[in-house]
């Protein structure tokens, strides 16, 4: 049998990044700051986690102006939310398994 | 073992962002409760102007006619609503305070465009329907305009509104039927219906 331990998203064991990509498959879109406010992080920290989403292609962004202002609008990608749905069951079949 | 509970910790983390993220759970069952009563109020001061001395359960044969008349009655039906308004906005952010999380952010900004693109739709349809004189679906269009906001909208709040909405509407729908029960109606679904289920959510969220 498959050991689910290898079915773990390499990308996703990191915990900031897991919470992200939770609020992306939750939400059409979700904007730079609303993000930082409701995962209580620093701008760096996020902006650091948010590209390395992007560089896997789990995210997409779209950059526009708000009130000249400039906004940014993270989406989730097919790649991203087939990625997150896989961790979640990897990690559900873990805890399964240890229960046993 | 501690794995695996971190693994459980992280599930649980996950289903309660998503929900946050998604759900304004800032709103108070107690600002429910008292636009109930604002409602139950202003039917009352409604009753006395247009109804009185029928009994308040009694069948209204004749429809209203006269323009000051129904620019009072629209004057309380916008108090009602303005002042219920800022019940919820206070009351909102109160308990927001409370929770340690911005009463205006990215949820409730969803939230308020979910609901306004029904009500101001709804309320742009009735002032045609007074304009032309349609008075007596007036109350009924209220109901169902308001019932399909929260239907719209509850995505972005707590479950029960989604069966508010529907009370709202189905209560709408009969009130159509029936135009002389137009006050009655109004009555229940503004006022009962608020009071039931801010009550019902207050015990539920609030303590």
């Amino acid at each position: 049998m498959k050991n689910p331990f290898d079915s773990l998203d390499k990308i996703l064991e990191h915990r900031l990044r897991l919470q992200i990509v939770s609020v992306l498959v939750a939400n059409d879109s979700y904007d730079f700051n609303a993000l930082k406010e409701l995962l209580e992080t620093t701008d760096g920290n996020l902006a650091t986690h948010l590209k390395a989403l992007e560089r896997e292609k789990y995210i997409s962004i779209n950059k526009s102006f708000v009130e000249r202002k400039p906004n940014t609008r993270y989406k989730i990608t097919e790649r991203g939310r087939t990625a997150f749905k896989k961790h979640l069951e990897a990690m559900e079949e873990l805890i399964k398994q240890q229960k046993r | 073992m501690s794995q695996n509970e971190a693994y459980q910790k992280d599930i649980e983390s996950i289903r309660q962002l998503m929900e946050r993220s998604v759900k304004f759970l800032s709103l108070s069952g107690l600002s429910g409760i008292l636009a109930g009563l604002y409602a139950l109020a202003g039917a009352g001061a409604a009753y006395f102007l247009v109804h009185f001395p029928l009994f308040p359960t009694s069948y209204r044969q004749e429809s209203l006619q006269a323009d000051d008349v129904i620019l009072k009655l629209l004057g309380i039906a916008i108090l009602v609503l303005v002042v219920s308004l800022i019940t919820g906005y206070v009351l909102a952010d109160r308990k927001a305070k409370k929770q340690g999380v911005q009463v205006w952010n990215a949820t409730s900004k969803r939230l308020v465009v979910n609901l306004a693109i029904p009500l101001v739709t709804g309320a742009l349809f009735i002032l045609v329907l007074l304009w032309h004189g349609h008075y007596g679906v007036a109350a009924p269009a209220c109901l169902v305009f308001y019932g399909l906001a929260l239907l719209n909208a509850s995505a972005n709040l707590f479950d029960e509104i989604r069966y508010l909405g529907y009370s709202e509407i189905v209560l709408g729908l009969i009130c159509a039927l029936l135009p002389g029960y137009g006050l009655f109606f109004w009555a229940a679904g503004f006022g009962v219906l608020h009071i039931l289920y801010g009550t019902l959510m207050y015990k539920k969220y609030d303590r």
